[in-house]
């Protein structure tokens, strides 16, 4: 039997076709993985099902009957329950009082009663929670469970989790993976968003691929195997940029030695990462976003001290100096979120100038000329559709990410870091940020690019390195490289033969 | 059937200056139920409110003296605001300032105004800068919110101010809890003979042609505004926010203690508890209805020195309490920060 079929889901946001036709079912008592890379469509369907979206086009239908999901409200009440990578919890309350947040009847609450009747609820579903602890106090793990508890407490019959193992460390993924088997067996049918494949291979049953908004194909996980799901996940089609041969690359200008980053809450989010750029190349890092990718920019922005570990920049050491001082010894810098790279506020003369503002003074007062001929010879050079006085926030996103790369670039920096340069333009920025990025490797500069663009790291790249949850899982040349190789290492699996230290 | 949605969608750039103006009819079309309360002629109210206290010099005159420490606070309360930094305390720092005039007024005994002069402006601007450290290093040190560290400074400077006046610094020879007056080389000299419109008024114009200047022309003022409006940009940037929000902490601070160093050397002449009487938190108004430039906190100011005025003139003329120029006021305020708030939003019919 169904407990859920979605039938030819279609939702657009503007021109963007985040989910184009898409058929989805769950039968009861499964695990059905919804595997995909960001921005495949996973969360939309999701959200969709769950009442957040509403779907241009399709039907929904739980237990073999059509309805109208149009609020969380109405998925609730069809026994649908979803756990989001961001708890929705009341920090200050407790457990107990988090979980029947919503769904009590009455005026009054008993906080003896509430605290017995979740306490109950913990046994039955076998999850084990303290009601009375204070949210605020629980660990990511232990709030994950409140979360899941929170569902089956309403009487969910089927449990939507988004990527629940991207924010627990490896101990608590199996105690998640435990409680949810035991919850299957009990009849629970669960959806689970992923883009881990070995997560996938271990607990689903039927594993559904989304790729760039369209339904690749549901198999069975008996019927496949990890690199089947990898080529479908990551398959590409042909890219536009011509990349130049790639001369031979010159002296090592950028070192990044035994890098680490320990969270406040001892997760570790960087595991000794060791890089060599060379003058004149460009090495990519691959991987899917969350794998400590934001840790490594911002380490290397001067945003974020690295726990362990030196960063030596052409005989600078940059280990957790400051922006000015990375800037100063040669560091273009492109933001990972270009709206944190720029103020929306000022105008794009005055974003332009920030950055190296010391050479737009006289004795402390702006020198408006300056900073006016500044904007509008890069306004020019880069093809920014706006006018030095325009505030930065009206622009669209190729403008603005044309602003960061003009303001760094105008330095000619021996070193670009570009994190993700690409996400979220359209077809004709992209490729003029590519062409600028393969501009200055021909110029000499050496150029790391972060990416979870396949397309973009198979062909702009001298050399390929995969991250993958805060650690290094490979180097290779770029024509070495393909997209399942890549894909199997951005999913987690091991390359065993290049590997042996596992 | 159509329906309406509410959507964000700003307002075009012309709108923001216009508010102000439109906030003003607006309010009195909603104060039109309290002055009918009261029994009188709503339009007679308004003339009194606005036209009458143009019609003598004395009155105009004292508008301007209304509006002389507002300058002051508004211009420090947004010089702070521009920097993201909450300061609510120019209540507290003013009152530092003139703490620090009284005292310096008293110790400059004999001197002459050209030394006493710069002095007071000095020691009433430290006075403030000093008020307004504890709470900017606890925000910029320890991330400690400033909004509630600036106004409880405002409630512990009352109890120093009555400690003093009714301890050490107590006139003996005054029947009231005031401290001695200050050296005559010490007052603000007067613009207009025989009238209570003293240099402070010049004091605080100069003010506010100087935070603009910083503000807009100053690589001070580039990083701040880049501080204040997107802090982890203007950190990816290379700005020290932490710095950058320190300094303008610390000038708010100085700069509402002008306001507080002001009253005493212009106004009173000595120390009395509840010198400030709100300017400090008027200040706020001000400065937000200003839009947080200059200029409009200068306009702004100016409007609030003559609805001050006006209010006395409407209950000396119509017989009603001076209460209902605060309603006006307040009315006011609450009309043009809702209206800030509505130009980020549109209303959309749906087919």
């Amino acid at each position: 039997m169904y407990v859920i079929q979605m039938k030819n889901i279609t939702k657009r946001f503007g021109n963007l076709i985040a989910n184009d036709q898409i058929d989805f079912d769950l039968q009861k008592g499964e695990i059905h993985a919804l595997l995909g890379e960001n921005g495949a469509g996973k969360t939309t369907l999701m959200r969709t099902l769950y009442g957040l979206y509403s779907a241009d086009e399709g039907r929904i239908f739980i237990n073999e009957k059509p309805v109208h999901i149009t609020s969380p409200r109405d998925a609730i009440r069809n026994g649908i329950g979803m756990v989001t990578q961001h708890f929705t919890l009341v920090s200050p309350l407790t457990v107990a009082e988090n979980i029947v947040l919503g769904a009590t009847k009455g005026i009054s609450i008993n906080p003896r009663e509430i605290s017995k009747s979740v306490a109950e609820a913990s046994r039955k579903f076998c999850i084990p929670v303290n009601p009375d602890a204070v949210v605020r106090s629980l660990s990511v793990g232990e709030c994950q469970r409140v979360e899941i508890l929170k569902a089956l407490y309403r009487q969910a019959k089927v449990l939507i989790m988004d990527e629940p193992t991207a924010v627990l460390v490896p101990q608590e993924v199996d105690a998640l993976f435990k409680s949810l088997k035991q919850l299957v067996e009990q009849g629970l049918s669960v959806i689970f968003i992923s883009h881990k494949l070995y997560e996938v291979m271990e607990i689903c049953g039927r594993i559904t691929v989304l790729r760039g908004g369209k339904l690749i194909g549901t198999v069975h996980r008996a019927e496949t195997s990890e690199k089947e799901l990898a080529k479908m996940m990551v398959g590409r089609e042909t890219f536009g940029v011509v990349r130049e041969a790639g001369k031979d690359p010159g002296e090592p200008i950028l070192s990044i030695n035994n890098l680490k980053h320990v969270r406040n809450d001892g997760f570790e989010r960087l595991k000794d990462i060791s890089l060599n750029l060379h003058k004149g190349e460009i090495l990519s890092i691959a991987g899917v976003s969350g794998n400590g990718q934001s840790e490594l920019v911002k380490i290397l922005s001067g945003l974020l001290k690295p726990t362990e570990g030196k960063i030596v920049l052409d005989g600078i050491d940059i280990t957790g100096a400051s922006p000015t001082a990375i800037n100063a010894a040669g560091m273009g810098r492109t933001p990972e979120d270009r709206h944190a790279g720029v103020i929306g506020e000022l105008s794009v003369a005055e974003n332009l100038a920030l950055e190296g503002l010391d050479d737009y003074l006289n004795r402390g007062v702006l020198d408006r000329k300056k900073i006016r001929e500044h904007a509008q010879e890069l306004i020019e050079e880069y093809q920014i559709k706006a006018s030095p006085e325009d505030p930065v926030g009206k622009l669209s996103g190729g403008n603005i990410q044309k602003v960061v790369m003009a303001r760094s670039l105008s330095r000619n920096p021996l070193c670009i870091m570009a994190a993700q340069p690409t996400r979220g333009l359209d077809v004709g920025a992209t490729e003029y940020v590519r062409k600028k990025l393969l501009e200055q490797r021909n110029r000499g500069a050496g150029v790391l690019l972060i990416s979870e663009d396949l397309d973009e790291v198979l062909g702009l790249s001298d050399r390929i390195a995969v991250i993958y949850e805060g650690r290094i899982m490979d180097i290779m040349p770029a024509s070495e490289a393909t997209e399942e190789k890549l894909g199997l290492l951005m999913a987690g699996v091991l390359d065993k033969e290049k590997t042996p230290t596992f | 059937m159509s329906k309406f949605r509410i959507e964000k969608a700003p307002a075009p750039a012309w709108v923001r200056p216009a508010i102000p103006v439109a906030a003003v009819v607006v309010t009195f079309v909603i104060t039109l139920v309290f002055i009918a309360w009261v029994k009188v002629n709503p339009l007679h109210t308004y003339y009194y409110f606005l036209v009458a206290p143009f019609t003598s010099t004395v009155s105009m005159i004292e508008l301007l003296v209304k509006a002389t420490p507002l300058f002051l606070t508004g211009a420090a309360v947004a010089f702070a605001f521009k920097a993201g930094y909450y300061n609510i305390g120019a209540e507290g720092q003013l009152t530092a300032g003139a703490i620090a005039g009284a005292w310096l007024g008293v110790v400059l005994e004999g001197s002459t105004p050209w030394i006493s002069l710069p002095l007071m402006i000095i020691c009433g601007f430290l006075g403030g800068v000093l008020w307004a450290m504890v709470p900017a290093l606890l925000k910029v040190k320890l991330g400690v919110d400033e909004v509630v560290t600036t106004l409880l400074m405002n409630s512990i400077i009352v109890y120093i101010v009555s400690y003093l006046l009714n301890g050490p610094w107590r006139d003996p020879v005054s029947m009231w809890p005031q401290s001695p007056d200050i050296d005559q080389s010490a007052m603000f000299f007067k613009l207009i003979p025989r009238s209570r419109l003293h240099f402070g008024f010049i004091l605080g114009l100069i003010t506010l042609a100087v935070i603009w200047y910083l503000i807009n022309r100053s690589g001070f003022g580039l990083k701040m505004r880049a501080a204040g409006s997107n802090a982890e940009a203007a950190r990816f940037s290379g700005v020290n926010v932490g710095n950058t929000i320190l300094a303008t902490a610390l000038i708010s601070g100085g700069i509402a203690g002008l306001a507080g160093v002001g009253e005493v050397a212009g106004i009173h002449f000595h120390l009395i508890p509840g010198l400030s009487s709100n300017l400090g938190y008027t200040g706020i108004i001000v400065a937000t209805l200003g839009a947080l430039n200059p200029i409009g906190v200068g306009i702004a100011a100016l409007f609030f020195g003559l609805i001050e005025t006006g209010s006395l003139t409407v209950s000396r003329a119509l017989g009603v309490p001076v209460y209902l120029g605060q309603v006006v006021q307040a009315a006011l305020l609450l009309v043009t920060l809702g209206m800030f708030v509505l130009t980020n939003y549109r209303l959309k019919r749906e087919g």
